[in-house]
């Protein structure tokens, strides 16, 4: 047989033979083959955009968590400033409130010191313009005409005065 | 894991320079190195081993078909000496013959057709066999479990499958590389386990042979042509952008062209086969020509590195093949805008 010259049998049974092989294995290999290729393919793709899909879904819930928390711990720092200075001038109010209650009291104080004061001022210049006049009467009605003798009614009315 | 690779094809090597030099030490010079033709082309018989003067071989049907006579069949070993396994117009049988060229002949001069099943023809059908059950029981993996992890025959074929449905088809194809996938995956294949067979000591030189490369080129050649759009036959008879002066010749080497690609690809896979069969052989025929033990081994180491070579070759030879044939269909059925030329 030579080299170079396609032999006719060869040539016969090879091409049946390739499209004999041909022909079966699309039928009964390719076809089936290549399409659970592609079915397994964009199952593969499927979970995989799946799996993206969760993690931005994921990525998103955190965020929202993140702001919700970050809102309330500006949310309670507000309240909580709002409740010191809150307290802060309740106690000025009550400190303010005190200093002007005790000026009031210390005022009225002075005020009943004063009119008390004013009455045992009174009491005592009456009580001496009684003795005096007492005395004054008693002198009178003696009628007196020496030293001694109104030296002796002067000791007279101490002693008196002492036993009152 | 390499290590062990070299020392096996060593050994293998090792073994067919003895088994060899039985059949040839005794021969004529030229007996020495006959047998790298004989095993490269196609023969009516397949010759196993020869010990001693004892030919094993395996007789093969010989098929004829002529216009008086019709379908004949007979036995390649009707046709030759019962000793020495010759061919030879001597020993004709009912008027047909198988002469010293392995070339059937009529007696009587008439025309008929030959359809036998040659050492090639059985070669092929053996690794249609081999395609065809590996293709078939990956096929069935996913028939039964649907669409999951590839396991045995599966996991083999399957890459197979996806580098030439991505690397080759959708590369060089395009956009409609789907119709034409399930061909290209078959001729990789084929020509893929043709040329590992082939490289079996004792095996034939299937895809070496050029009645086998001459079919697959014209199928590449037919499905081009069936398949090309309007955009390639105006780019084969009226050329965009070239002057109609040019056009003159343009065209008739355009219309070359058409054959030249099919043609390089037939002489392609034979002569890259053909050859590297005829190199590990011609090592190993050093051997009796010489009929030294250090020239024995030093072709024997060349023959496994060679046998390396070859490996790497036929995966090559079917990948060139493949993707040639997709480049081919590509130009065929691609819609280019012609702005671009």
């Amino acid at each position: 047989m030579d080299l170079i010259t396609p032999g006719t049998g060869l040539i016969f049974w090879q091409l049946f033979g390739f499209l004999g092989l041909l022909f079966i294995l699309i039928k009964f290999a390719w076809k089936p083959m290549l399409a659970a290729l592609e079915e397994r393919e964009s199952s593969i793709n499927n979970a995989l955009k799946a799996a993206e899909t969760a993690r931005n879904e994921m990525a998103n819930l955190k965020a929202e968590n993140e702001k919700l928390l970050a809102d309330a711990r500006l949310e309670r720092d507000t309240i909580l400033k709002k409740a010191q200075d809150a307290s802060v001038k309740m106690i000025d109010d009550a400190k303010n409130d005190a200093v002007k209650a005790g000026a009031l009291m210390i005022e009225n104080a002075k005020a009943v010191i004063e009119t008390e004061k004013k009455a045992a001022l009174a009491d005592v210049k009456s009580q001496v313009a009684a003795l005096s006049l007492e005395v004054t009467e008693k002198l009178l009605r003696k009628n007196l005409s020496d030293d001694k003798s109104q030296k002796d009614l002067v000791d007279g009315f101490i002693k008196e005065l002492k036993l009152n | 894991m390499k290590r062990k690779l070299l020392a096996l094809s060593l050994l293998i090597s090792a073994f067919l320079l003895v088994f060899n030099s039985t059949t040839f030490a005794a021969g004529q010079e030229e007996d020495k190195t006959s047998f790298i033709m004989h095993h490269v082309k196609d023969s009516h018989e397949w010759h196993l081993v020869t010990l001693g003067h004892t030919h094993v071989t395996l007789p093969l049907p010989v098929i004829v078909y002529s216009g008086d006579r019709g379908l004949e069949f007979f036995k390649s070993s009707d046709f030759q000496n019962h000793e020495t396994h010759a061919f030879g117009e001597a020993y004709a049988h009912e008027g047909y013959f198988i002469d010293e060229h392995d070339h059937l002949g009529r007696s009587d001069g008439g025309s008929f057709i030959e359809f036998s099943i040659t050492k090639n023809v059985v070669m092929l059908f053996i690794v249609l066999i081999v395609v065809g059950w590996l293709a078939l029981s990956a096929a069935s993996f996913y028939k039964k479990n649907g669409a999951v992890a590839p396991k045995g025959a599966a996991a083999i074929i399957e890459p197979i499958v996806i580098f030439v449905r991505d690397d080759i088809a959708k590369e060089s194809i395009g956009p409609q590389y789907k119709r034409f996938v399930p061909y290209l995956i078959t001729l990789f294949l084929f020509v893929w386990f043709g040329n590992l067979l082939g490289l079996i000591p004792g095996a034939a030189n299937m895809t070496g042979n050029i009645a086998v490369t001459f079919v697959l080129a014209i199928l590449t050649f037919i499905i081009t042509n069936v398949n090309g759009n309007k955009d390639y036959w105006k780019h084969v008879f009226m050329t965009p952008g070239v002057p109609p002066l040019m056009l003159l010749i343009i065209v008739p080497v355009e219309i070359i062209g058409l054959f030249t690609k099919p043609f390089a690809l037939m002489v392609r896979l034979f002569v890259a086969i053909t050859a590297g069969h005829i190199v590990i052989l011609g090592f190993i025929a050093l051997a009796f020509i010489f009929e030294s033990y250090t020239i024995g081994v030093a072709s024997t180491l060349m023959v496994t590195f060679i046998n390396l070579i070859e490996l790497l070759v036929a995966t090559i030879q079917a990948y060139v093949f493949t993707l040639f044939s997709a480049m081919y269909i590509g130009s065929a059925v691609a819609e280019h805008a012609h702005a671009d030329h």
